[in-house]
């Protein structure tokens, strides 16, 4: 009698407990062919290529502006800033080139990358803390200035080349990458906004007096010069402000929020070549 | 500050046209800063171009210039190798000069 209560109680609680979820594959290879196809069939016009040109295809102009302002290219002087700061000596003698490969030449289109170290994704900005905290220096702001101009002028290095970005076969990168991507595709903020509102549902449309980019290519071009800010800016500083803009609270410049969807965005734009540093409105 | 200038001058068809994106703050004097006092104004007052020591564009700027100033301007005459030179004075008596050879 006693065992019958015992399975029928067992029977009872056991819709209670909830069974691990089916683990679904993350397969960043078949996301990126579905997110090219997407924008691809959208605008059956543009070159591959041109999607680094983000605004620019779609408004004449915004493009006549943007030659206009290329005559003297806006972040020239941040570039030339960048390139002494990259070039001075630490105080113990060495200096950035000895922290990347081929001295920091030519190599800014693989990242972000996967640290299997430390078990996070580092972009270019992050990678260059690290340098500095291995040669006992403080580490500087992700988002704008100095280190802005030193991204600025190891990302000219690096003009043309097919942005590549590598997504190990190791749970934790994959668990970075489809953590950037969910970040992608989720509403925030007041006003309810996912990325992929404004840069893949709307892209190519007006917001208000800007025209949005589509997400691909769109990491393609950082760090850029911004009208808006009369400055240059990393990646990181416009999660920032695109989090403040959909009223949702940003955070802390490298947290992994940020790091995962740089690695994410960036993916999403392997084959597409450099064009950084860019100008944008 | 390094104060960088940024020049080009290019000849063509009897006509030289000179491009030039100047570094400075060209702050105005009204803006307030972070902590809520005004940024003092620094901005170029006076800048002029030469042509082979010739002045031939004189600019009265001021507040209403805004940071990094591009400018471009064309004059009759010129030629290849020729000296195009530029120099400014700002209202704290900073001043630079700078010059290039007509492209």
């Amino acid at each position: 009698m006693r065992v019958l209560f015992v399975v029928l109680g067992m029977l009872l609680i056991a819709p209670l407990v909830q069974a691990a979820p089916p683990s679904v594959a993350v397969e960043p290879a078949a996301d990126l062919k579905a997110f090219r196809t997407n924008f691809r069939s959208q605008f059956p016009d543009l070159l591959l290529n041109g999607y680094v040109n983000g605004p620019y295809n779609f408004s004449k102009s915004e493009r006549t502006q943007w030659n206009q302002i290329m005559e003297f290219p806006p972040y020239e002087f941040a570039l030339q800033e960048g390139k002494e700061l990259f070039e001075t000596k630490f105080p113990d003698g060495k200096s950035y080139a000895s922290c990347f490969p081929n001295g920091g030449i030519g190599i800014a289109q693989t990242y972000p990358k996967f640290d299997a170290i430390s078990s996070k994704v580092a972009t270019l900005g992050i990678a260059l803390n690290e340098c500095r905290d291995a040669h006992g220096m403080q580490p500087l702001n992700l988002t704008k200035g100095p280190p802005a101009a030193i991204e600025t002028y190891m990302v000219h290095t690096s003009r043309g080349k097919p942005i590549d970005v590598t997504i190990p076969d190791d749970p934790r990168a994959l668990a970075a990458y489809e953590a950037g991507k969910e970040y992608f595709y989720s509403r925030r903020g007041q006003l309810n906004f996912s990325c992929a509102s404004c840069h893949v549902q709307a892209a190519g449309k007006r917001l208000r007096g800007d025209v949005l980019a589509p997400a691909l290519g769109i990491a393609a071009i950082f760090p850029i010069y911004r009208s808006k800010w009369g400055d240059m800016g990393t990646l990181v500083r416009r999660f920032i402000g695109c989090n403040k803009k959909v009223n949702a609270q940003p955070v802390k410049a490298d947290s992994a929020r940020y790091r995962n969807l740089a690695y994410f965005l960036t993916y999403m734009s392997n084959g597409l070549p450099m064009a950084a540093p860019g100008a944008r409105p | 500050m390094a104060y960088t200038i940024l020049i080009r001058a290019m000849a063509s068809g009897g006509t030289t046209t000179v491009e030039t994106l100047v570094k400075h703050p060209m702050d105005s004097g009204f803006v307030k800063g972070k902590d809520g006092k005004i940024i003092p104004g620094h901005y170029i007052e006076v800048i002029e171009f030469a042509h082979n020591g010739n002045i031939i564009l004189t600019g009265y700027w001021g507040p209403a210039i805004s940071k990094n100033p591009f400018s471009k301007f064309s004059f009759k005459g010129g030629k290849l190798g020729d000296t195009i030179s530029v120099s400014w004075v700002d209202n704290k008596g900073e001043h630079t000069s700078t010059s290039a050879k007509i492209m």
